[in-house]
């Protein structure tokens, strides 16, 4: 069997997909959760901000952000390697679908928590920090969940500003070898187990996130 | 560096060429839509069979190909499928993929559509004598799908968004068609900005039709 030939190659590859998953979940949690808080700010103008980004990043094709920030940055004197790029645009556009999560769950929050919040004189930091955020948290989990899942399969788009990811390794290797059908469903196997194990660390943070509360939900 | 980053004369005479690659994004769009949403609805009802024989295949189908990357995908169906003798040009290859992608959506959507129709409308139609076949097509579909409508506008909108993936296999369109420029002319930011400003336009404006035929199905169907 040839599997046992190409599976170090891929498994090369992997690693990288894992790392640039990584990285940028990590930064798609602190732009959505950073957008996410502005959209909801008192100030017009904070929120304006978020709201242009949110609508840029999630109006364009992440495929074109890479492009832009892979092919059009150099022409602004800024030149960054190709795995930065990849990371930091799959951050942007899933941290533009994670500040809408972040909203959606923070106001789902009752009403009568903020106001207790103010009569328990609060801070509007405090508030958020003690008594909002965490009760909105079991309701971004899994839409969260989803995101990285949308994150770990657009994480292939890299493969095209040559990132020698999972997909990158999987063409060279096509080109090589001609062995098409095993490596290409070798590969789609590879991404679906790096999926599930995502699917798994969600359900743990999801078991983490809901402690504390009612059965049932918040009434 | 060039001195001007942006040059508006060069950006309008390149337009007329990136507009004429959108036509194939839109294209590509439409039908790659048509075939998701028929197969889609396909899916979910051939999800709901009580033969499990039927029922756990497709399931595990349908997260099989929601949890792997469309690029892959595509490469599979543009690669695989010659070795078994059907050799498919890049275009319709790519339809293929985004159809097949996004039909497990659009799958589930129909899914949380037609598990929203109360028990009585089924019991009705055992007492009607209706078949199965019957009691979907002319009661439960129609009934599962206006409200799901605009869940599917959503994902049209996304899928036209992963249309420049078809790039990746020499299909020409606005992507392409912008890097194409680019390397003839050395230029890259106007026609890639160009391709960034289109599809934000489009799908902007695609979301505003969708909010409005959410209202107008809403008003309709609450009478």
């Amino acid at each position: 069997m040839d599997i046992m030939r190409f599976l170090p190659t891929l498994l090369d590859g992997a690693w990288i997909t894992v790392q640039i998953t990584v990285l940028a979940i990590l930064l798609a949690l602190f732009m959505g959760f950073v957008s996410g808080l502005m959209r909801l700010s008192g100030v017009w103008a904070v929120r304006a901000v978020a709201s242009v980004y949110i609508e840029i990043f999630r109006g364009t094709s992440a495929l074109v952000q890479l492009f832009w920030m892979f092919f059009v940055l150099p022409f602004f004197g800024i030149s960054l390697d190709p795995f930065t790029v990849g990371w930091i645009a799959l951050g942007l556009n899933v941290g533009a679908y994670g500040g809408e999560v972040v909203r959606g769950a923070i106001q789902a929050v009752p009403r009568g928590q903020y106001e207790a919040s103010i009569a328990l004189n609060m801070s509007k930091w405090l508030a958020m920090r003690r008594i909002i955020v965490p009760q909105a948290l079991p309701a971004m989990v899994p839409p969260w969940g989803n995101l990285f899942i949308e994150l770990l399969k657009a994480t292939a788009l890299v493969s095209l500003i040559t990132i020698s990811d999972l997909t990158f390794r999987a063409k060279q290797l096509n080109d090589q070898t001609f062995q098409t059908v095993e490596i290409f469903t070798l590969v789609l196997f590879l991404y679906l187990a790096i999926a599930l194990v995502i699917t798994g660390v969600m359900r743990i943070v999801e078991r983490w996130t809901g402690r504390g509360l009612a059965r049932g939900g918040i009434k | 560096m060039s001195d001007n980053v942006w040059d508006w004369a060069f950006a309008w005479k390149i337009l007329p060429r990136i507009l004429d690659a959108a036509i194939i994004t839109i294209e590509a769009t439409l039908i790659g839509f048509v075939f998701a949403a028929v197969l889609g609805l396909l899916l979910a009802l051939g999800r709901r069979s009580r033969n499990p024989l039927l029922s756990y295949p497709i399931a595990g189908v349908v997260e099989f190909i929601r949890s792997t990357p469309l690029l892959v995908q595509i490469y599979f169906l543009y690669f695989v499928l010659p070795e078994f003798g059907v050799v498919l040009p890049a275009l319709v290859a790519g339809i293929l993929g985004l159809g097949l992608h996004f039909s497990t959506y659009c799958s589930e959507v129909y899914r949380a559509g037609l598990d929203s129709i109360p028990r009585g409308q089924w019991e009705a139609s055992v007492a009607l004598n209706l078949s199965t076949y019957r009691t979907y097509r002319d009661i439960i579909v129609p009934q599962a799908i206006p409200p799901v409508v605009p869940a599917l506008g959503n994902y049209l909108v996304a899928m036209f968004k992963e249309t420049p993936l078809l790039s990746a296999i020499a299909v020409v369109e606005m992507m392409q068609e912008a890097k194409i420029v680019g390397s003839e002319t050395f230029r890259y930011v106007e026609p890639m900005t160009l391709v960034g400003a289109i599809f934000l336009v489009l799908s902007l404006v695609s979301m505003v039709g969708i909010r409005r035929v959410e209202a107008w199905l809403r008003r309709k169907i609450m009478g």
